[in-house]
């Protein structure tokens, strides 16, 4: 059924490398694109790097986000409701490529809005804008034909959630067509839920590891820099979202525009997580 | 377009297409207990043990068969075709929803399951989830939208009755859609213990298959009782469809019988030509992936799902059972829309010539009824399924029509 691929390298491979020489966890970030407007949310986007953030996710918004508890649901209305399309988010990581082409940019939301716009014609104009990963939810490996074979012959990594629920039989089909990075989700859930337990992390971070040579990143409930630090010593990398998200909700004026403070906002708490990744202390040996 | 089968009863495929519609679009979490239902229904279909016990809860719990009731008055009113109605409204609960629960409730039984969610529109199906909760003693949790909440309050307050929790969802704009979303993460955060009872023939398969597997009953009764009043099949059928429950259950037995011509009906709302005005997703929509299926969805230009309207809180669902965008793209089954006028009228009318208050859904396929019967022979057959009473309905309809309830 699926034809044999090679694994794209994109930005995302040499940053994981470049990452490891340091010697320490990566720090992925997540923001919804377009929240709480396309130029504010621009500015966070070219923020981010010069924060600490090794790789950023970037959330393509879409009306029904499953998997998504109430930050980022809220994130996404703010972003639809101030006009965000799949087309001004191209161009939003499209200007941000124009000053940074080292930073790796992951696309992460749901299929029917790419679907949409035409899988062909998506990731063309993605690749071309600069994108180098997509993380998206609602496509299992059962269905990887949709996106993430046409995506692999594009040049675009696919990088897969594996969870609690994915046992050792199930592990090596989620992990075949997948590139850049695994994203371990640490809870059985929603974004933005739990805490997830470190030990508990370092145990499923390392039984993905016995299935895989690929760096394994964790998300779901990771929301402090003591936080990152912990997880973070368990794993390659962390990723943070929903925290973020709500640091945006929480610099908003009573009408939910963004102030002068808000970028400011997001960018301190990326610059104390990233500190967090940088104090982080290998839990065990590998 | 997808090409014409041989059969139009063989599909889903082992992975839940029917032509290019259906599949498994989750997250990963849920997959593996996707693919356990998957197993643990098909042990199901093959133990006949089961079948038996679905089969005795029917006769005596549910109140099957069905009758299927010759419409004298309304056909002499028409001056057409004879119409029948297949009469699922006067099951336990209501209507057909029942049908679908009893089945799941034995299999999150077998499958050693002890909590159960719904999601709910007009509130229908959660009151047959609420009855079947309390017959075989689960706890029962029902995710429904909280403008479906205010419009609905009997079928909430039953639901209380029976036990269940009713989580007023205030996500999105507040119905169906934004409830089956909050009910998916539920099962995403509880899923060992929890058994999803989708209600209607649409999400990740095996659902659609599943759901009208055990609505298929009803086309199977309808088949024996028309032969036997009429020693022929019908010419016509005619269903409304929501997420396409009931219609898929009547139709799927006929499916390949060519002289049978059938008709889906949706909620044509204010009319197609209104923007968002609708919840025809066949008639008005275009492909896409949602709750787990590809299917027909209203939806923007930029692929974000419209919330749809509809008088009727049942139809009031942005997508269709992806059977139903199979049928429409082979045109085995037409698929026309019926506005909230029309439905109003066709629910004053069979409530006045047959004395039979029919909830807003099958109002709709009513109304197609009173358009097609005058256009066909007096010894033409139509058979409509009569999915649902309009109890719940009383309120809506007393305030369109100006009563103060």
């Amino acid at each position: 059924m699926s034809i044999p691929t090679h694994r794209p390298v994109t930005r995302i491979d040499a940053k994981v490398a470049a990452v490891k020489a340091e010697g320490r966890p990566a720090l992925v970030t997540f923001v919804t694109a377009g929240d709480p407007d396309y130029d504010t949310s621009l500015q966070i986007l070219k923020a981010l790097p010069k924060a600490g953030a090794d790789i950023v996710e970037f959330g393509m918004p879409f009306s029904d986000p499953m998997a998504e508890g109430p930050p980022i649901q809220a994130a996404t209305l703010r972003a639809l409701k101030a006009g965000q399309t799949m087309a001004r988010t191209l161009d939003m990581v499209r200007a941000f490529r124009a000053e940074d082409d080292a930073t790796p940019i992951v696309l992460m939301g749901y299929y029917n809005p790419i679907y949409s716009y035409g899988v062909d014609r998506f990731l063309a104009d993605a690749k071309a804008a600069g994108v180098d990963g997509l993380i998206i939810v609602d496509l299992p490996p059962e269905e990887d034909e949709e996106l993430c074979l046409p995506a692999l012959a594009a040049g675009v990594s696919f990088i897969r959630l594996a969870t609690p629920t994915t046992d050792d039989r199930r592990l090596p089909a989620v992990l075949a067509n997948t590139s850049g990075f695994v994203y371990y989700v640490s809870i059985t859930g929603i974004t933005g839920a739990g805490s997830a337990d470190p030990t508990r992390v370092a145990e499923a971070v390392a039984r993905i590891k016995r299935h895989t040579d690929l760096p394994v990143m964790v998300g779901f409930g990771v929301k402090t820099p003591a936080q990152a630090a912990a997880i973070g010593a368990a794993a390659d990398g962390v990723v943070v979202g929903s925290a973020l998200v709500n640091v945006v909700r929480d610099s908003l004026d009573g009408e939910g525009r963004a102030t002068a403070g808000t970028v400011e906002a997001v960018a301190g708490l990326v610059r104390a997580l990233a500190e967090g990744v940088r104090s982080a202390r290998p839990v065990a040996a590998e | 377009m997808t090409v014409k089968p041989n059969s139009f009863r063989t599909g889903p495929d082992e992975r839940g297409h029917f032509g290019i519609f259906g599949g498994r679009y989750v997250a990963e979490t849920l997959m593996p207990l996707i693919l356990e239902l998957d197993a643990a229904y098909e042990a199901a279909k093959r133990d006949p043990g089961f079948q038996a016990e679905l089969d005795a809860l029917h006769a005596t719990y549910t109140g099957r068969p069905s009758p299927l009731y010759f419409a004298e008055r309304l056909t002499a009113h028409l001056g057409g075709a004879k119409i029948y109605f297949k009469r699922d409204e006067l099951n336990h609960t209501g209507s057909h929803k029942i049908n679908n629960c009893l089945g799941q409730i034995l299999l999150a039984r077998r499958m050693g399951k002890t909590r159960i969610i719904a999601e709910t529109g007009a509130g229908q199906h959660g009151v047959a989830s609420a009855t079947v909760c309390a017959r075989f003693g689960f706890p029962c949790e029902v995710y429904m939208g909280a403008t479906d909440v205010q419009r609905q309050a009997p079928n909430v307050f039953r639901m209380k009755l029976l036990g269940a929790t009713v989580h007023p969802v205030t996500a999105g704009h507040g119905t169906l859609k934004d409830a089956m979303n909050e009910a998916l993460r539920d099962w995403v955060t509880n899923v060992e213990s929890t058994y999803y009872l989708i209600g209607t023939a649409a999400g990740p398969h095996p659902y659609p298959a599943m759901v009208r597997d055990f609505q298929s009953v009803i086309g199977k009764e309808t088949r024996e009782q028309i032969l036997a009043a009429e020693g022929r099949l019908p010419d016509v059928l005619v269903a409304a469809v929501g997420g396409g429950s009931n219609a898929i259950g009547l139709f799927h037995p006929f499916l390949d019988d060519d002289g049978v011509a059938i008709y889906g009906v949706e909620a044509g709302g204010h009319g197609l030509d209104v923007h968002n005005g609708h919840a025809a997703s066949l008639t008005g929509g275009r492909p896409g992936v949602l709750h787990g299926n590809r299917t027909y969805l209203l939806q923007d230009d930029d692929g974000q799902i419209l919330e749809g309207h509809s008088i009727s809180a049942g139809l009031d669902y942005p997508g269709i059972g992806p059977e139903h965008s199979f049928l429409k793209d082979t045109g085995r089954v037409t698929y026309v829309p019926i506005t909230d006028e029309e439905t109003l009228e066709a629910f004053q009318l069979l409530t006045k010539v047959e004395g039979i208050i029919p909830a807003l859904e099958p109002a709709h396929a009513l109304a197609q009824v009173v358009k097609l019967a005058p256009t066909l022979d007096k010894d033409q057959i139509i058979v409509m399924n009569l999915c649902g009473r309009g109890d719940k309905d009383v309120f809506t309809v007393g305030k369109l029509l100006g009563f103060d309830l």
